[in-house]
């Protein structure tokens, strides 16, 4: 079947997918997206965390027609995502459904982020140390920066319910609340 | 496979009827994993994401009339006050991600004795409307477990929406799991108060083929608390009170040895549940009685 | 502090900006947080195929035929392979005894070995097909035990064994025997006042690593093969895939693609000959990507082991004597259960001085799945159970755990029951001091004027409590853990470091094999070179066979031996450098001939501070390039009788404090904190090495209260592969880790550094145990602990 959708800003479109298939392949191996991660396809990792509609979702869980006409954000579409979002109307108030299928991504390449700077989250992961093998990172970020948009000052407790669907075995997640509060107190600041 | 997408209900329903081996996907947390893992090829697969209906919700005079695909992250945030139990119960299913998508269909659809918001639903009270192009129907929630994933539905039948009744007193809903967060049930237990009839209502969640009520654990307590008038003077319920509906809740059950846990553990951790969420509703409760009486 | 270590000696200078020391930042950092960070699983290749591998749905069992016509037949099918058809003789791999089969051959040992491989144009193709292929099973009984695999009668799992263990085992089933004897236990007993027996139990843990196994295989046009892989380490791989496909070492090229973690599980091969083999078939790239049910099949887990422990000690807490039997179950295939052996019965006594030992440590093979290698690699097992003896003479003797723990320290100078002398800081009961000495983290705090948090609650967000049951336990423990690769392992690395001008500036490019698998090789590799060589930019070349091995990314030796390697070709550039300078400007200033010359800061300057040239201007347009292999000092195989033998490079400790909230009546375990101090030589990255401490103890705590691969003792089949019944901990379940790190220099290691990576692993199960012991007063001898444990409904 064919599955059409809008990818970080782009409308994006897949041929022969097989029914069975999920977001998550179809990101990773039809529109050359792997950002993305499969780690466990159940459910249970978070690594492919994804936007859909502007809700975190596990990608893997979603079927991929299941997507058609819907707006898709990943990880490589997060910089321009944060961008759009800290200049657009709404300031840190939240991402509407028409805000989110509204967005569009600017004169990048979305396969690579080349030419975005990054966004808070991103910059804080890579300074906090939060990034090891980096394989859970992606659907960490997306879940953060999506956490730290409904709640820009969260308590520790808040970002470790926000960040308990996504698993990491490396860093034993100390870097990475280092990391979330580094982006909040950031944000807060203006930086 | 086929992807059946239809754009309404009734299409649904048609879709249903042409192709009864049609498997609906809502927020996909169990179906997906079917799929990922080879566990299943339907014939047939039947996105139910483009209904809007399914993900909007009614508060009624008595009841709240749930879609079915409502997300388990909605009804935490705008139901705490109308479904307690169910908005706890939401509250641990899986994950922040799942929550966003999966919804109390996707559990009923399934009906695994693991669904976390079974016995939520028992404790409160609830009737699941189903459809078919035959036309459409309430089963009463005690009726809708048939055994080990199985349901009351018929193969042209879809879930259309759950209609739980409104809280009248405290509901509390709790799960042992072997991890903080983002855990399958090894078993669970919800209790629901029901001052209106001076009742009390319960389900307990994996620790038998299906979710099950602890009616004897019930009936014993509607008796002990109307003996000793506890509904109107609001005393504290005495540990043997207590200690008894614990023990009947755990005897209520009918579990089995497995990989998350041992049928004696999920026995004594029933009981332990039991107890605990009945001190804490009944504390509610009273806290409740006092302040209204206060008021009044 | 102690004053065992000496200043580290750092030859060059610390005036060039991102050297040794600081916290630099990662340099795949920007790559892995915008995803476009390629790890094996992302290879892409125009026209791939996707390799899939059809795995024993039993544990042991004869294989009277194999059928692969109908998978053959379906259309997008390339290629089914069997046994049958592998192209040379050599037909089995392995890291120490080649004992394990490309495919099954006549004969399956556990379950999930692989039995047929198939190509097809999509992965639902290639999975159907290889559901078509019909094998019949012909089932033979299992040994899953210590009492099943070496009974006089039992069948073996390998018969007809020649490797170089087979002559001095007890029994056929047991891979290794490793017993270690010294000083005279008899009489030792004697004077014992107090004598404590245990038996411990400890579950098979699994690496859990996030980024399954995978990898890429494409063939190249001189009849060769070009493999994308995640691994730890490359020239393992080539030397046993190669002679599989019949392939001169050359002719099999190797890119390390990103690893998504690995903590052991990526030293022995996956799915790297399977995807080799169908690319060299269908003349076609391959791809092949595990999920994470076939991830728990893919690779060999930590050995699970029971443990009997006996201790004596003198009324004033001095330890007499130490006799145990560990016994490891290796599984179906030996992978690294020797050096495993090893490991275990040399470090079976723990950072403690004890001059009566007798030792054996054994690993079977049964039928259950394979083990090897994870973090931590036998001594994680035996810091279980020699701290929870501790833990239980401290008691019996009326002592504080710490102190008597404190008093049979180890420090330098102490001799191992090998009869090694450990001869850089054994700072054991310093550590112990530091862990005790910080803050406890304050009773209650789920309490909040809006009632019970539950997320800081045992149960977390299940809402299990409101605090009802809920009591406290504290439990310390150390541990103590080699570095490097030990018993005379020929264990060096090599580094290429090439150094030229840029742009008008001086870079360094270090090429090496070594394999990052997350824990910062990469960043480090680079303050080396900044650190030696004086410049700002250092290109880290991607990891491949182009250069000589790098040895594994394994018993925290990186930093040590590849880290060495680099320091090392450093070291020859910058003499080369210097005498191009002399050559070049030696007749301008005398000092060039005189003084004691540094790079730094993109110069050539004098121990006093004196520039004397631009690095530009020395180097010009040349280049200078070395390649060269190092090693540390060699070690020596222990003797098979007495286990007597200078067996390891390199000993690193850490210690740790854990504090639970243990719902007593549910059974169920908060860690409130987990506090760990470590000595670490030489911080060469600061925030790299608190990051591996961190993550280390959280493993570790996995395995205390919810990891375990639960296998069936009937029928040898895993009950669990999936991540939602084999449980690693979420963020929620995991505490504040305070680190402390001390730095005492071992003078025989660069930079005096010490290996990191595993120690942290080992003290925080059995930290985390003995707070729940103290919590419930409950003996507990097995881990992980499970609800019904504490509950008495197991």
């Amino acid at each position: 079947m064919r599955v059409n959708f809008t990818v970080n800003g782009r409308p994006q479109e897949a041929d022969d997918v097989w029914e069975g298939e999920s977001l998550l392949y179809v990101l990773r191996e039809r529109l050359g997206l792997p950002g993305s991660k499969n780690a466990c396809e159940q459910g249970e990792c978070g690594s492919c965390t994804v936007r859909l509609d502007g809700v975190p979702v596990c990608s893997c869980l979603v079927a991929a027609g299941q997507a058609e006409g819907r707006d898709v954000v990943t990880v490589e579409g997060l910089a321009d995502f944060a961008r759009q979002r800290s200049c657009g109307t709404g300031a840190c108030g939240g991402t509407s459904l028409d805000e989110a299928r509204q967005w569009q991504a600017e004169g990048t390449d979305s396969q690579t982020g080349e030419g975005s700077g990054l966004s808070p989250i991103q910059q804080a992961f890579i300074d906090a140390g939060a990034v090891q093998c980096g394989f859970c990172t992606p659907g960490l970020l997306v879940a953060a920066d999506e956490m730290l948009e409904r709640n820009p000052n969260p308590t520790d407790a808040d970002i470790r319910e926000a960040l308990s669907g996504n698993l990491c075995r490396c860093t034993g997640y100390e870097k990475i609340m280092d990391a979330v509060r580094l982006a909040a107190a950031r944000q807060s600041e203006g930086v | 496979m086929d992807f059946l997408r239809p754009a309404s209900w009734e299409e649904a329903l048609a879709a249903k009827a042409e192709h009864p081996t049609a498997v609906p996907i809502a927020g996909g947390t169990d179906v997906m994993v079917e799929i990922n893992f080879d566990h299943r090829r339907p014939e047939y697969l039947m996105d139910l994401n483009r209904i809007g209906d399914l993900t909007e919700w009614e508060v009624g005079e008595d009841t709240v009339r749930l879609g079915a695909s409502v997300p388990y992250t909605k009804i935490m945030e705008n139901l705490r006050a109308e479904l307690p139990g169910l908005a706890l119960a939401s509250h641990t299913v899986a994950s922040p991600q799942i929550r966003n998508r999966g919804g109390v269909g996707g559990n009923l659809g399934t009906a695994s004795p693991a669904g976390d918001a079974h016995p939520a639903l028992l404790a409160a009270g609830a009737e699941v409307e189903v459809e078919s192009v035959r036309g459409s129907r309430r089963i009463p929630i005690d009726e809708f477990y048939r055994g080990v994933k199985r349901n009351a539905l018929a193969p042209d039948e879809l879930i259309r929406a759950v209609h739980v009744k409104k809280a009248d007193g405290p509901q509390q809903f709790s799960k042992v799991g072997t991890r903080n967060a983002m855990v399958i049930a090894v078993c669970a237990f919800g209790l629901a108060l029901h001052p209106e009839t001076r009742t009390v209502r319960t389900g307990i969640g994996s620790a038998a083929p299906t979710p099950v009520r602890a009616k004897a654990a019930e009936e014993f307590l509607n008796a002990a608390l109307d003996e000793g008038g506890f509904w109107d003077n609001g005393k504290i319920i005495t540990p043997s009170v207590a200690k008894r509906f614990a023990d009947l809740c755990s005897a209520a059950c009918n579990p089995i040895d497995d990989v998350r846990g041992t049928a004696s553990y999920r026995r004594h951790a029933v009981g332990v549940m039991a107890r605990r969420t009945l001190t804490w509703t009944w504390e509610s409760y009273r806290g409740t009685r006092r302040a209204s009486e206060g008021a009044a | 502090m102690p004053a065992n270590g000496a200043p580290t000696k750092i030859t060059q200078g610390t005036r060039t900006k991102g050297g040794i020391g600081e916290s630099t930042l990662r340099p795949d950092g920007t790559l892995k947080v915008t995803g476009e960070f390629a790890y094996s699983s992302d290879m892409w290749h125009e026209d791939m195929l996707w390799g899939q591998i059809l795995r024993s749905t039993v544990a042991h069992a004869e294989i009277v035929s194999i059928d692969t016509s109908e998978a053959l037949a379906l259309p997008g099918v390339y290629a089914v392979m069997t046994y049958d058809d592998l192209p040379t003789d050599v037909r089995n791999y392995g890291l120490e005894i080649q004992d394990t089969p490309v495919l099954a051959h006549g004969k399956v040992r556990h379950h999930g070995e692989p039995v047929a491989i198939v190509a097809a144009d999509h992965p639902e193709t290639a999975r159907r097909a290889a559901a078509k292929i019909k094998v019949d099973y012909r089932e033979l009984p299992v040994v899953t035990d210590e009492a099943s695999a070496t009974a006089p009668d039992a069948i073996l799992v390998h018969e007809n064994r020649d490797d170089h263990h087979a002559a001095h085992v007890p029994h056929p089933n047991i891979v290794h025997r490793q017993p270690i004897v010294r000083g005279d236990v008899e009489a030792a007993r004697g004077r014992a006042d107090v004598i404590v027996e245990g038996e411990y139990t400890f579950g098979m843990q699994d690496q859990a690593f996030l980024g399954p196994e995978s990898g890429l295989a494409v063939p190249e046009e001189d009849g060769g093969v070009h493999l994308y892989i995640a691994t730890q380490w490359l020239h393992s791989d080539l030397r046993q895939i190669a002679p599989v496909l019949g392939l001169p070492e050359e002719k099999v090229r190797m890119t390390l693609a990103g690893v998504g973690g690995a903590f052991g599980g990526r030293e022995d091969l996956s799915m790297q000959i399977h995807a080799c083999l169908l690319a060299l078939r269908t003349g076609k790239p391959v791809k092949i990507v595990y999920n994470r049910f076939e991830s728990f099949f893919g690779h060999v887990h930590r050995h699970p082991a029971k443990l009997y422990y006996e201790h004596g000690a003198t009324k004033d807490g001095k330890l007499t004597h130490m006799k145990c039997r560990i016994v490891l179950d290796g599984g179906a295939y030996a992978s690294a259960s020797p050096a495993v052996v090893g490991n275990a019965s040399s470090l079976s006594v723990g950072p403690y001085v004890v001059d009566n030992v007798d030792i054996e440590a054994i690993a079977l093979y049964t039928n259950n799945p394979p083990c090897g290698a994870m973090r931590g690699f036998g001594a994680v097992q035996a810091c279980f159970a020699y701290e929870a003896q501790m833990d239980k003479l401290a008691k019996r003797l009326g002592l504080d755990p710490v102190e008597f723990r404190q008093l049979n320290a180890m420090e330098q100078g102490t001799v191992m029951p090998t009869g090694q002398p450990v001869d850089s800081p054994a700072p054991v009961a310093e550590l112990l001091r530091r862990v005790k000495a910080m803050p406890m983290p304050p009773e209650r705090q789920w309490e909040s004027s809006e009632g019970a948090d539950v997320r800081q609650l045992p149960g977390g967000l299940s809402n299990t409590t409101h605090g009802e049951g809920v009591v406290r336990g504290v439990g310390y423990a150390v541990g103590i853990k080699n570095v490097g690769f030990s018993e005379g392992f020929d264990d060096y690395s090599t580094a290429r470091v090439r150094m030229e001008v840029v742009g008008g500036e001086p870079v360094a490019t270090v090429h090496t094999a070594m394999a990052e698998v997350g824990q910062g090789g990469v960043t480090v590799h680079a303050q080396i070179a900044r650190t030696e060589l004086g410049v700002t930019r250092v290109t880290i070349h991607p990891a491949d066979t182009q250069v000589g091995s790098a040895g594994s990314t394994s018993a925290s030796r990186q930093t040590y031996v590849t880290g060495g390697a680099v320091k090392n070709a450093c070291e020859l550039v910058r003499e080369k450098v210097l005498e191009i300078g002399r050559r070049k400007f030696g007749s301008y200033h005398p000092a060039w001939a005189t003084a004691e010359l540094l790079l730094e800061g993109g110069k050539v300057v004098t121990d006093g501070g004196e520039v004397l040239a631009d690095l530009a201007d020395v180097l010009g347009e040349e280049a200078v390039e070395v390649e060269e292999e190092w090693r540390h000092r060699p070690t020596e195989p222990f003797d098979l009788r007495t286990g007597q033998g200078n067996g390891h490079v390199q000993y690193s400790f850490a210690a740790h404090r854990a504090v639970v909230e243990v719902d007593t009546e549910l059974g169920l375990v908060k860690v409130i904190e987990l506090a760990c101090a470590q000595d670490v030589g030489k911080a060469l990255n600061p925030l790299s090495v608190v990051g591996q401490i961190q993550g280390g103890t959280t493993q570790g705590l996995g395995v205390a209260v919810m990891e375990e691969i639960v296998v069936d003792p009937k029928t040898a089949k895993v009950k669990n592969p999936s991540f939602t019944d084999y449980l690693i901990p979420t963020i929620l379940d995991t505490p504040t880790i305070p680190v402390d790190v001390l730095e005492l220099a071992d003078e025989h290691a660069p930079y005096g550094l010490r290996g990191i990576g595993e120690a942290p692993t080992l003290s925080s199960t059995p930290a985390v145990l003995a707070a729940i012991r103290d919590a419930t007063g409950l003996e507990l001898d097995r881990t992980p602990v499970r609800p019904e444990h504490l509950t008495g409904t197991a």
